[in-house]
């Protein structure tokens, strides 16, 4: 069990209805199921996740975030998920508040771009970070709009986003007392959990 | 005709006859007071009677779905390459039953058979069948085959609606729903290309009001036209170009017009070599429509083809639902029981039902609060791809009914 996962289902309830967007191969709806007992719909457009996804079970459609969701209806999920994605699309900001507007209470994770890690790449090489766990050069990325937990902080706070809960981990997905401390320059991770407030 | 029945196919297949004597009150108000179904089996049907599909046909499909009839059989059936043991409906798996719907002309009651009223066939007289109707019959004949809750209930265009009927009607009776090139409703386009083809079946002066049989003749012209003219919303622009562009730039160059850059010539192939000057055939894509189209009519009744494409007009569930067709999917609910899960899949070419037909289902569906799961299969083969192998299509479809099995066979049953 990733520790995310592990992080996200403690906020997820019994038997609600969960939307996962960019559900990549399912297995966190399919956790979720197992461990809730949710109503899963997942959102993926890589055709090898939606196979996936199928082979267990979880329901699956295709549909890109960057056209828009539209097509759901307001406070028709509990939840609404967007792990790791949120940097990948082409309007973070109305993706989050169309999650609002779908979802009770949404969860969103992205990596944090404010991490030391990537201060001390960017102002040592003066360079683009690239690591093992961001291996794209600047040209080729499919993550095009990087944020700081202080970045998203202040999204929330302008857009009136109610924060219930924020934590942050390494790319191992362990947290601890300094990172809670300092998480914009600690934390490699980052995990709201959030509801239009 | 195959030398060597392959390995993977249904094999050899005898259809049976069911005959029902409770009378069927169809949706017009008339009542057929009794009717045969002629029905195809593959594969075993299991202790618990869990592992059973249904297959519903589209237009100008029937009961024999899979397998050959005997060894001089030119093709097999209209699905063969989709159900047979280790195929994507695995009948290894699966007990699958398919049969010719009500109306039809593949041996179930219809317009061919003789009224034992009257002493004469239908033809005419027999009454217009809806998607319900033929929902409701299929559903006395799972009571008769023993069977309460099918694993799966597949279909395409035509069929997927009556699948969609399914889950509306019997919401009790399916585990799983599989709509494939399917809409909500027909459009205006979609009627208007139906009405063309029952005016020129009408119009044809061997029709007969309808009563050809009786005067030894069909509407062969009629038929052939109404045939082409459908034909053409089954394929695509692009597949057209392919399938008619093969050899090259015979008629661009008598043309004086150069071949597109994938030298498929824009499907302008000719069929002589050079063009004629008159007003026969001069294209591949002529001769191709006239041989589809004459070949169907004679081996489809047109009284059927006539009230097919009426049950496609006046299929549109809502009707009972002030419009709201998401309401007919959520008012079927039970606490404790899980209801039938959807697989909607769609074809990027399909333009008779496109993608955004069934997008319509999957967000009627996402409002009714029920799991789906929605595939758009890039292909080049308009309408008609829900029949053919195309990889990606088969693998959803194999996958999806894997985990079926696993849901109502391996780990059954619990309350789910």
């Amino acid at each position: 069990m990733r520790p995310d996962l592990e992080i996200i289902q403690e906020w997820i309830k019994a038997d609600s209805r969960v939307l996962d967007l960019g559900c990549g191969d399912g297995s966190l709806l399919d956790y979720l199921k197992k461990s809730r007992n949710i109503v899963d719909i997942g959102l993926e457009i890589d055709s090898d996740n939606i196979e996936k996804c199928l082979a267990r079970g979880v329901n699956v459609i295709e549909q890109n975030l960057n056209e828009g969701l539209t097509n759901f209806q307001s406070e028709s999920f509990d939840t609404v998920v967007l792990t790791q994605t949120l940097q990948a699309v082409r309007f973070p900001d109305i993706l989050v508040e169309e999650m609002l507007r779908i979802g009770r209470n949404c969860i969103v994770t992205f990596p944090n771009f404010g991490n030391w890690k990537s201060r001390l790449y960017l102002s040592a090489r003066g360079r683009m970070p690239v690591s093992r766990f961001m291996p794209y050069q600047w040209y080729n990325t499919p993550n095009i709009h990087f944020c700081t937990v202080k970045d998203f902080d202040n999204l929330c706070h302008e857009r009136s986003i109610e924060i219930l809960c924020r934590t942050v981990v390494n790319s191992r997905h362990q947290g601890n007392w300094y990172m809670k401390a300092w998480p914009n320059l600690l934390g490699e991770i980052a995990i709201y959990h959030i509801t239009r407030g | 005709m195959p030398d060597v029945i392959p390995e993977n196919s249904a094999g050899l297949v005898t259809p049976s006859v069911y005959h029902f004597d409770e009378p069927l009150t169809l949706r017009s108000g008339k009542v057929l007071s009794a009717y045969d179904l002629v029905v195809e089996t593959y594969g075993e049907l299991n202790a618990d009677k869990t592992n059973a599909i249904l297959i519903c046909h589209a237009l100008s499909g029937d009961h024999h779905a899979a397998g050959y009839h005997s060894l001089e059989d030119r093709k097999p059936g209209w699905w063969d390459h989709c159900i047979g043991p280790g195929k994507p409906i695995d009948t290894a798996l699966f007990h699958v039953v398919c049969l010719n719907n009500l109306g039809g002309c593949g041996g179930s009651t219809g317009p061919v058979t003789v009224n034992p009223e009257t002493g004469r066939p239908f033809g005419p007289d027999f009454p217009v069948v809806t998607v319900r109707d033929w929902v409701n019959s299929q559903k006395r004949l799972a009571d008769r085959l023993g069977i309460k809750k099918w694993a799966a209930v597949i279909g395409g265009s035509l069929g997927g609606m009556q699948v969609l009927r399914w889950a509306i009607s019997y919401p009790d009776s399916l585990h799983s729903a599989i709509a494939i090139a399917a809409a909500p409703k027909l459009s205006a386009q979609n009627i208007a290309f139906n009405e063309v083809a029952r005016q020129s079946i009408t119009s044809d002066p061997d029709f007969h009001e309808g009563r050809y049989i009786e005067r030894d003749t069909y509407p062969k012209k009629g038929l052939t036209l109404a045939r082409m003219v459908g034909h053409i919303t089954y394929l695509s622009d692009s597949g057209m170009r392919s399938k008619f562009g093969q050899g090259g730039v015979i008629a661009g160059v008598s043309e004086g017009i150069e071949g597109n850059s994938d030298n498929t010539n824009f499907g302008r192939d000719l069929r002589a070599g050079k063009l004629s000057f008159g007003f026969d055939v001069d294209f591949q894509v002529e001769s191709y429509l006239h041989y589809q189209g004459e070949r169907f009519s004679k081996n489809f009744d047109a009284n059927t083809y006539l009230l097919m494409t009426k049950a496609l007009d006046y299929f549109d569930p809502s009707v009972d639902y002030d419009g709201e067709l998401s309401h007919a999917f959520a008012g079927n609910r039970k606490p404790g029981v899980r209801d039938c899960k959807f697989l909607i899949m769609s074809f990027s070419s399909d333009w008779r039902f496109p993608p955004e037909r069934s997008r319509e289902i999957v967000d009627v569906l996402l409002h009714a609060g029920r799991e789906v799961s929605y595939l758009q299969i890039t292909a080049d083969q308009g309408h008609d791809a829900f029949l053919l192998p195309i990889p990606r299509y088969a693998r959803a479809l194999t996958t999806f009914l894997q985990q079926v099995h696993r849901e109502v066979v391996e780990c059954a049953p619990t309350s789910k």
